[in-house]
């Protein structure tokens, strides 16, 4: 209804050039707050990029969804067939909505937390990486073209590392983790252009569609087979599938607290979109050697995460390290989903990747307007900042719950569709085991809760100060959104079921 | 520059900078037919930078081409490259589509040819500006904790 009225009022040329829109405005504002003398106009550019590419992702999704077939073809510079595409359905648009929705938030906020922990003289730098990240990672999600997703992996990979080492100036352990996410995420990103580069071999093409269209007579080949392993193991690295994650915790833990927000809601989501797109779309999960990894490889790691990485969660001391040890484990849930290979797991993986996005995006706003106020972020530090700071610990609070998968939480209706699926797969005792690490969940979760609204507070002279209202507006968007999809779930979950059935190149919009 | 220390090693440099510069040049507009290229031609250029700055030391490059010059060029150089792309795309064809460029039909070539060297040259401007200023950080970089207190 929304997307109708967007779609009329909307011109020609953006209708015709949406999908490229989306990553070439950030792409373009990028080097141009590079060259920006303030960091406050930096900071207004910045969300004028991310508002753009939110607009062009919504007109998009509108698109996909009014044409029949549903998806949008977009050759760059016309060169039909021997150029790069730009290639939306339902699956991308659905992630490119989810990424430029979060990167706006992300940029809205932006400017109380990065005054507080970026130097003043290196914000425009740091905003115009945040932007080429954020234009590197819709790239990935708009893309076609599989060596063009090499490519837009490693521009939002390279401005990555650099955001954050800024954590630096507050935590010297930042450059350690960044130096290791620099060489796990290098390697993942090897693996898979070495993948791609057996498949160009193999077909002599790089168009996924194409790809797509001439892989099935070549099942049985074997360097068809080595490249799939290659990317998948490339594409795990960069989604943190355990037990590929060890980068994750700690450059999610010592990073500027805007840059992890930003970084849980939507790097691995990405990276997720992308073996999605490679397992169903290009390969098909008919393949016998594609099965035996849904079963023996991806169902195994994606349960280990969730129980393991839940485990390890309860046992953290720092409240980020913890919550991003969480993101492992709900990682986990999504390749469980995935693993099932029927459009009901797909379906279910993909709207937790949604939720997930809106809970870990509110949890670490939350905790990234406690860091501006009271800079500790231990459970210790925690204690008794919900009599401190009441409407951000809210925020915080049905956000935790919503991760846990309370009813009338987003978190509990993906949950509970993940459940269905896995029963309808005949797997009841992994169903189990979801629940199991849901408990899990609640331990740590309540581990903060507890220390947060039950504790007194740890230096009682804190006085009540409250985050900014630049932080508290998205803050409340996104744990209201975590509420309102959770009683009324047909948007995301539409989204889900549509991108599903896209990705296994089934009829999405009749 | 005390003494004639290392005499040779600054006039040979000398000659050879502004030979490089120019080889940069060659490679850069020849790009379009040999083999060669802007990317080439940008390591080329940056390479004159850094013999520079070795024989006749940091400070002097850097004062000769600050390190916020380098840097502006090189974002200079990414908004060339996409600006094009815009153009083309103001002018009524899709993204980085040169044969829009000045609106031409089929048989027109000068789209062509304008956006291919104007992508190159930002290509250039990217290249060149980007190396530098790692260079700079690099051998700018001072040590924050000082041997002896290790």
């Amino acid at each position: 209804m929304i997307l109708e009225s967007l779609l009329v009022s909307a011109p020609d040329w953006a209708i015709r050039h949406a999908p490229v829109l989306i990553p070439v405005v950030p792409l373009i504002m990028a080097p141009m707050l590079a060259l920006s003398p303030s960091g406050r106009l930096s900071w207004i550019l910045s969300m004028v990029a991310t508002a753009a590419s939110f607009y062009f992702a919504l007109l998009t999704l509108g698109i996909v969804q009014s044409t029949p077939g549903g998806i949008i073809e977009y050759w760059i510079g016309n060169w039909y067939l021997i150029g790069i595409e730009f290639r939306v359905d339902a699956l991308n648009a659905m992630i490119l909505l989810l990424v430029s929705g979060m990167g706006f938030l992300a940029s809205v906020f932006a400017w109380p937390t990065i005054v507080a922990e970026v130097e003043k003289q290196k914000i425009s730098l740091f905003l115009s990486a945040f932007l080429l990240c954020f234009a590197g990672l819709c790239g990935v999600a708009a893309t076609g073209d599989a060596f063009n997703l090499f490519v837009f992996i490693e521009i939002s990979s390279l401005a990555t590392y650099v955001l954050v080492a800024m954590g630096a100036s507050r935590d010297r352990r930042a450059l350690t983790s960044a130096f290791d996410y620099l060489i796990m995420g290098t390697l993942g990103a090897s693996f898979y252009i070495i993948g791609v580069g057996f498949l160009y071999a193999a077909t002599g093409t790089l168009n996924m569609a194409e790809l797509a269209a001439q892989l099935p007579a070549l099942s049985g080949n074997r360097s068809v087979q080595v490249g799939f392993a290659f990317i998948i193991v490339g594409l795990g690295l960069k989604a943190a599938m355990w037990p590929l994650h060890q980068w994750l915790p700690n450059a999610y833990g010592y990073s500027p607290s805007f840059v992890t927000m930003f970084l849980a809601a939507t790097a691995t989501k990405v990276a997720l979109y992308a073996m999605i797109r490679w397992l169903f779309t290009i390969f098909n999960p008919e393949f016998p050697f594609e099965q035996a990894i849904f079963t023996f490889v991806l169902a195994p790691l994606g349960i280990a995460a969730m129980v393991v990485c839940s485990f390890q969660a309860v046992f953290q001391t720092d409240v980020r390290r913890m919550l991003a040890y969480s993101s492992v484990a709900q990682v986990g849930y999504m390749i469980l989903g995935i693993s099932i290979a029927t459009t009901d797991g797909v379906s279910a993986g993909l709207l937790h990747l949604f939720n997930h996005a809106l809970m870990k995006g509110a949890l670490f706003m939350a905790i990234a307007g406690i860091c501006i106020n009271y800079k500790g972020t231990t459970i210790r530090d925690f204690a008794g900042l919900g009599r401190s700071a009441p409407l951000t610990m809210a925020a915080f609070a049905i956000a935790g719950l919503s991760l846990i998968g309370v009813p009338l939480t987003a978190g509990f209706i993906s949950k509970l569709q993940l459940g269905y699926a896995l029963f309808e797969h005949g797997w009841w005792w992994a169903v189990l085991l979801v629940v199991f690490s849901s408990f899990l969940a609640v331990f740590y979760i309540g581990r903060i809760l507890q220390s947060v609204f039950f504790l007194p507070p740890a230096n009682p002279r804190k006085s009540r100060k409250e985050a900014p209202l630049l932080l508290l507006v998205p803050l409340w968007i996104l744990a209201l959104a975590n509420i309102y999809f959770g009683i009324d779930a047909s948007f995301p979950a539409g989204l889900a079921r549509d991108g599903a059935v896209a990705a296994l190149g089934l009829e999405a919009f009749p | 520059m005390k003494g004639d220390h290392h005499m040779i090693l600054r006039v040979i440099a000398k000659c050879l900078i502004p030979l490089i510069v120019i080889y940069a040049f060659y490679v850069q507009f020849h790009g379009e037919v040999s083999a060669g290229g802007a990317f080439q031609a940008g390591v080329v250029l940056a390479v004159a930078l850094i013999l520079n700055a070795l024989v006749f030391g940091l400070t002097a490059t850097m004062r000769a081409v600050p390190p916020w010059f380098t840097r502006s060029l090189s974002a200079l150089g990414v908004i060339i490259y996409a600006g094009v792309g815009v153009w083309a795309m103001l002018k009524g064809g899709d993204y980085l589509e040169y044969q829009a460029l000045f609106g031409e039909g089929p048989g027109g070539h000068d789209g062509q040819h304008a956006g291919i060297i104007i992508i190159e040259l930002g290509v250039l401007f990217a290249v060149s500006g980007a190396l530098t200023t790692i260079f700079y950080a690099l051998a700018g970089r001072v040590a924050e904790i000082r041997d002896e207190d290790w």
